[in-house]
């Protein structure tokens, strides 16, 4: 087989005579086929004959510091790219630190395809050093996963897993691959097509709930639409746009939906939920016609379901049938990819209703409470700080994230016009996700500018994938937004513990920037606004990695609030 | 309310830990669940019975079932005309004195005696679940000390054949 240098584009189709190679190799040759463009990973003794069918092979591979990072990673590329993500971890330990990035991966629809080595089929069961129960431990948190019994079955496991990885609602798919079966020969075909009787997403929705759409719009006083990630996975960006302007009907996009629908939009209203906008949100009270294109209805999005869209006929377009009805009771429910959903609506000849009153509403409340800060002129204020990273990035760099109150602050202020640049942790909300994702994704967009805005506690989890930007020239720019606490965890122990700061704050931070310089990396330190822009547009304009450690206030809560228990129309904190 | 549904699933290892592992996750109730092979070669039929009243839960876990990639059929089969069957062997106490009374008793449910000792027999018993636990409560006075059941295993009727057949049946049932 000719393992030798090859970029995946050189591949060609038909395969050489039926030549037995190893499990391993059949790996790579997997990888190859698919058109893998790179691997992040992590190797170890279950994984060694995947390891050394790798050297040379010519397909990237990304050593991370640690399996969650390498999987974090993953999930970023696949966010920007729309294109599964690689992993290989070992056994044992290799594989249970992944846990928390497949379950993130499945919270938030992130295409993955992992590789899990496992001790020798033999010894399966007997508490081998480095065994531990892959498959059971990640079905719940995986869209679907395998163990290899037989390395015959590897080609079409492997290409199940892509498949199954990608299309329909995308998510993780893990194979767990026991050390024998890497190291057994077996005949390598990857032309059978995928059969899977019991997979088959409906792509295409039904004409007759379309038309029930257009019904139901022609009707509409109050329409409003709610956009998820389904359109950005979807790549339905432009459909929805065009739609949006054809019926006239104000946008509300969910935290992972941002960037679908363009910010600067007249039409768009913001995000939508605990800590959206409240035009967002009492447009999603007041409707009398929600337009739900790939969202899920996340509880942070729906407040109290009782006061969800409590007027409204709702549609919900999905192309998983099971989230339709799942938290909120739908009227015209539509099984299909958003794309062609989009598309099919914009075959039917759309009428509007009555709708000028309900779109000066909502505009006129878009106008007056738009999100807000007290600027006092002195130190530098987190929202100031995205409003500056959004500015001297001309609102186009792809923005990663941990989670917390930085989080809401970035999805806030940095208004994305365009789909695939925000990458962000929203079921799972998971912390430490922010700069191991901005690794995958400038891996992913090699020409774009990379920001990973972390906050001081979550950049801890994970900081050893500093690393990682050295070692690959990544030129990602690590934003610290520190403010010496675990912010939103303050905030709610002040809102709602009576200010009990029970283990919230960080007193004694590490030096940040003398651990950027310990990892070969340029560190900046900023107190003041104008320190901020100085520091922001040097170190924007470098090739290189760069951290910098902004030091806000820990006071700063993020508001306009829906507290918890409250309906989306209960918000508080909308004004000054 | 008891709802059976039948599950046509891939006979892949790990399948009923899929199955089971996605009941416990999104909490909802297994009454019984039995699996076992089917006409078909590398397929298992598994006949669920589930304890919800609300049909949004029933509609969700059909959805979440159909989600697998080894499910390949979900019929919510309660109100369809069908066929449910369950077996229990039950061990009773009965001493020489009552054992006639016993024996006379489980006639009419055409349960038979499987197995006598000198102080219990064991019953074998199979039918509809209501039968069952109609056989159960009337042998419960005797003192039950060892029951067994398989849950319930069912599917539809061949249509034109029910009405005849369901007539059949009742005059056959207890
Ligand atoms: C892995 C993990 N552990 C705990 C939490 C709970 N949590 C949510 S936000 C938060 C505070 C985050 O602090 P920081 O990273 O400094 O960000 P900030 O809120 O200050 O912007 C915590 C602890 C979490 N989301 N993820």
């Amino acid at each position: 087989m000719g393992l030798g240098l090859q970029k995946p584009e050189e591949v060609s189709a038909p395969q050489p005579q039926p030549q037995k190679i190893s499990g391993s190799q059949m790996l790579i040759e997997a990888l190859r086929q698919e058109r893998v463009e790179v691997i992040f990973g992590y190797p170890g003794g279950a994984v060694l004959p995947e390891y050394d069918a790798l050297y040379g092979a010519g397909i990237p591979h990304i050593l991370t510091r640690h399996e969650q990072g390498a999987i974090h990673a993953a999930e970023g590329y696949a966010r920007v790219t729309g294109k599964p993500g690689v992993v290989i971890a070992t056994s044992g330990p290799g594989a249970t630190n992944l846990v928390t990035g497949l379950a993130d991966a499945m919270m938030d629809s992130l295409p993955l395809v992992v590789f899990t080595g496992q001790v020798g089929s033999n010894v399966i069961g007997s508490d081998a050093f480095q065994e531990a129960p892959v498959l059971g431990i990640t079905m719940p948190i995986t869209k679907h996963n395998y163990q290899v019994r037989d390395v015959d079955s590897l080609p079409r496991i492997i290409k199940e897993a892509f498949h199954i990885a990608a299309t329909g609602r995308p998510g993780p798919v893990l194979i767990d691959i026991p050390k024998d079966i890497a190291t057994t020969l077996g005949v390598f075909d990857y032309s059978e097509p995928v059969h899977l009787p019991g997979y088959q997403p409906t792509v295409v929705p039904n004409r007759l709930q379309i038309r029930k759409v257009a019904a139901a719009i022609a009707q509409a006083k109050k329409p409003v639409v709610l956009a998820g990630a389904g359109v950005v996975f979807a790549g339905a960006a432009k459909e929805l746009l065009e739609f949006v302007e054809r019926v006239q009907i104000p946008v509300v996009n969910t935290l992972l939906g941002l960037g679908g629908f363009p910010a600067s939009h007249p039409l768009f209203l913001g995000m939508g939920g605990m800590h959206g906008s409240y035009a967002a949100n009492m447009a999603m009270y007041e409707c009398d016609l929600l337009i739900n294109i790939g969202a899920r209805f996340d509880d942070r999005l729906t407040g109290n379901l009782k006061h969800f869209a409590r007027f409204a006929k709702v549609v919900h377009i999905d192309i998983d049938p099971a989230e339709i009805g799942k938290n909120v009771p739908t009227d015209i429910p539509v099984v299909g990819d958003a794309r062609e959903a989009l598309r099919a609506l914009l075959e039917e000849p759309l009428e509007r209703g009555d709708t000028a009153e309900w779109l000066a509403h909502v505009k006129r409340m878009k106008q007056e409470y738009p999100f807000w800060y007290q600027a006092d002129g002195q130190g530098l204020k987190p929202q100031r700080l995205v409003e500056l990273i959004y500015q001297f990035t001309g609102g186009d760099a792809i923005i990663t994230t941990d989670v917390g109150q930085h989080q809401m602050w970035a999805a806030q202020y940095y208004r994305f016009d365009k789909p695939n640049r925000w990458v962000t942790s929203g079921g799972l909300g998971t912390m430490g996700f922010g700069l191991p994702a901005a690794i995958g994704a400038q891996i992913g967009a090699r020409d774009k500018t990379v920001v990973a805005i972390v906050g001081d506690g979550g950049f801890q989890m994970t900081l050893q994938e500093l690393a990682v930007l050295t070692d690959y020239k990544l030129p990602v720019k690590v934003v610290i937004v520190n403010n010496s606490a675990l912010g939103m965890v303050r905030q709610w122990q002040q809102l709602f513990y009576e200010e009990r700061y029970s283990e919230s704050l960080l007193p004694g931070q590490p030096d940040f920037v003398k651990l950027a310089e310990a990892y070969h990396m340029k560190g900046y330190r900023v107190h003041t606004e104008a320190e901020a822009q100085a520091v922001l547009r040097e170190a924007l304009a470098l090739p290189e990695p760069v951290l910098i450690d902004c030091r806000v206030p820990a006071e700063e809560n993020v508001y306009p609030m829906v507290a918890p228990g409250k309906g989306i129309h209960e918000m508080v904190g909308i004004r000054p | 309310m008891n709802r059976i549904l039948t599950v046509i699933v891939n006979n892949h290892a790990g399948v009923l830990n899929r199955i089971t592992g996605l009941f416990l996750r999104r909490g909802f109730n297994i009454q019984s669940i039995t699996v076992g092979t089917t006409e078909v070669e590398d397929q298992s039929r598994m006949t669920i019975v589930i304890d919800a009243d609300d049909p949004a839960v029933v509609e969700q876990v059909i959805k979440q079932l159909y989600k697998q990639i080894d499910v390949l059929k979900v019929t919510d089969i309660t109100d369809m005309p069908m066929v449910a069957r369950e077996l229990a062997l039950i061990r009773v106490n009965s001493p020489l004195s009552t054992r006639s009374e016993v024996t006379t008793l489980i006639e009419p449910f055409r349960a038979s005696i499987i197995d006598v000792g000198r102080e219990s027999v064991t019953i074998q018993a199979t039918g509809h679940p209501d039968k069952i636990e109609a056989l159960i409560a009337l042998l419960r006075p005797y003192g039950i000390k060892e029951l067994a059941r398989t849950g319930v295993t069912a599917f539809t009727r061949d249509t034109e054949k029910v009405a005849e057949i369901s007539r059949f049946n009742k005059v056959r049932a207890l």
